[in-house]
């Protein structure tokens, strides 16, 4: 259709803006969710059309930065999909025990609540300290707020429900300390987390580690960098390591796919076999 | 009225009552029937998430729920998995989401039937069902203007007015009729024997 093709030229001109001028690659990002993130950013931020909020960004910082939000949000909850994190705990951590050190990355981070997830799944489960985790992520706003670990205290006490489903031991209230409105991740959790600025698209793999966990994350890129993102993982992971994804990803669809098989497969945790 | 490609997709939408309108209108459909369809209805969040099976129950075509990147077939029913928006991307092939809810609501009906208006255009038929929000007439709206079939539930049959009440506003000219009838629609368009 002449309208789509029109404004899909539209949508690449912003895109190679976005890569030349502020080093940030979209380029392969799945179009069709591109697309209405795009339009949400044009109504929100108060533009009349794509081409005027390009204008703007391709000169303006601050815009840049409100774009970046729209374009990387992601929804981010505590103990997201229980059964996940329970898996992990009764089906994957009796293996993880067995090394001396352990290595977790998780990749697309947002503002952390996974991370401090698998810090208290760890914690609980005595590997925490001799565990690093690697939380990265393309937003630096983001990265900021998880590096932070303070949440809003209503959230944490709706993450309950979440926490005990998953198999939590404890209160999750052990883990942080309510100040006024807010939740601050107790010091444990957040001395092993190293939040860092990380492209899947651009970047190349910085450690080997034992597990992945990229949640809801590879369902925005599109085949092409979805394969490179998993080859990266698969490069990243030890001998018959783990990884883990979203409720409803796979690595069915994904050129790759092949150096993983199913370990766990209703909560979609693979392990590297190749 | 202009010439209609066939029908090569049918998207559908509900909420409150949706279920059971859906469950009057997929029987209809034949096991090979010639067209995709998609399917959003708002449920609860659960786990194992049982609405295929149930929409398997009550349809001879395949059903399974949809999966990111799987490229789109004729004669499956793909339902959208609770708390994803499902949208249809080039190939055509499905694309999930988990981005901000719309109309506080994912999966959204409008998502998807604005995403499938613009891969299908007027080969696209989209069902607004029974439900109590207002999801689903925006995207309703869009694919009437990219020239695909509308259709809408009857008001009275639907145990939630306000989503079909919704729809047909949104709309010029969407079909309303009672579930028992949106069936034999769907299947005379696609077999090319619509009035």
């Amino acid at each position: 259709m002449a309208a789509t093709a029109s404004h899909d030229a539209e949508v690449d001109a912003l895109l190679d803006t976005l890569f030349r001028v502020h080093h940030y690659d979209f380029r392969a990002y799945s179009r069709v969710s591109l697309r209405r993130r795009l339009a949400a950013a044009v109504e929100r931020l108060g533009y009349a059309d794509l081409a005027a909020l390009h204008a703007h960004v391709a000169r303006d910082g601050t815009v840049f930065n409100r774009l970046l939000g729209f374009l990387t949000v992601q929804v981010s909850e505590m103990f997201r999909d229980p059964h996940y994190f329970l898996a992990l705990r009764e089906s994957v951590v009796p293996l993880l025990s067995t090394y001396p050190s352990l290595r977790v990355w998780v990749a697309g981070c947002s503002s952390g609540e996974e991370a401090y997830s698998l810090a208290i799944l760890l914690h609980e489960e005595g590997l925490l300290e001799r565990t690093m985790i690697y939380a990265t992520d393309i937003n630096p706003v983001a990265l900021e707020k998880a590096a932070a670990g303070i949440y809003p205290v209503e959230a944490m006490r709706a993450y309950t429900t979440n926490y005990q489903q998953a198999g939590g031991k404890a209160s999750l209230s052990d883990y942080y300390t309510a100040a006024y409105d807010n939740a601050v991740m107790s010091r444990p959790m957040r001395e092993r987390i190293t939040f860092a600025d990380h492209s899947l698209a651009t970047d190349t793999v910085f450690a080997e580690v034992h597990l992945v966990s990229c949640r809801n994350v590879l369902i925005y890129f599109d085949a092409k960098l979805q394969a490179h993102a998993l080859g990266l993982f698969a490069d990243a992971l030890c001998r018959r390591g783990f990884l883990g994804l979203g409720a409803r990803e796979s690595v069915r669809f994904t050129a790759g796919g092949d150096r993983f098989a199913d370990f766990a497969r209703e909560d979609r945790i693979f392990r590297k076999v190749a | 009225m202009a010439a209609h490609p066939p029908l090569r997709a049918l998207a559908i939408g509900g909420s409150a009552g949706g279920l059971d309108a859906l469950t009057q209108i997929l029987p209809h459909l034949p096991a090979r029937a010639p067209l995709a369809v998609f399917v959003v209805l708002h449920v609860r969040r659960q786990r194992p998430s049982i609405l295929a099976d149930i929409v398997a129950s009550h349809c001879g075509m395949e059903v399974h729920e949809a999966e990111d990147k799987e490229p789109v077939r004729a004669g499956v029913v793909y339902v959208a998995p609770p708390d994803y928006h499902l949208l249809i991307a080039d190939g055509p092939s499905i694309a999930l989401s988990v981005d901000d809810a719309i109309h506080f609501s994912r999966p959204s009906i409008d998502a998807l039937f604005e995403t499938a208006a613009e891969q299908y255009g007027p080969a696209l038929a989209g069902i607004v069902l029974s439900g109590a929000n207002a999801d689903g007439a925006a995207g309703l709206a869009a694919i009437e203007r990219q020239g695909g079939r509308v259709f809408v539930q009857e008001p009275a049959t639907a145990q939630a007015r306000e989503m079909v009440e919704a729809a047909a506003a949104a709309t010029r000219a969407a079909t309303i009729a009672p579930p028992a009838a949106l069936g034999p629609a769907i299947v005379a368009l696609m077999t090319g024997t619509a009035a």
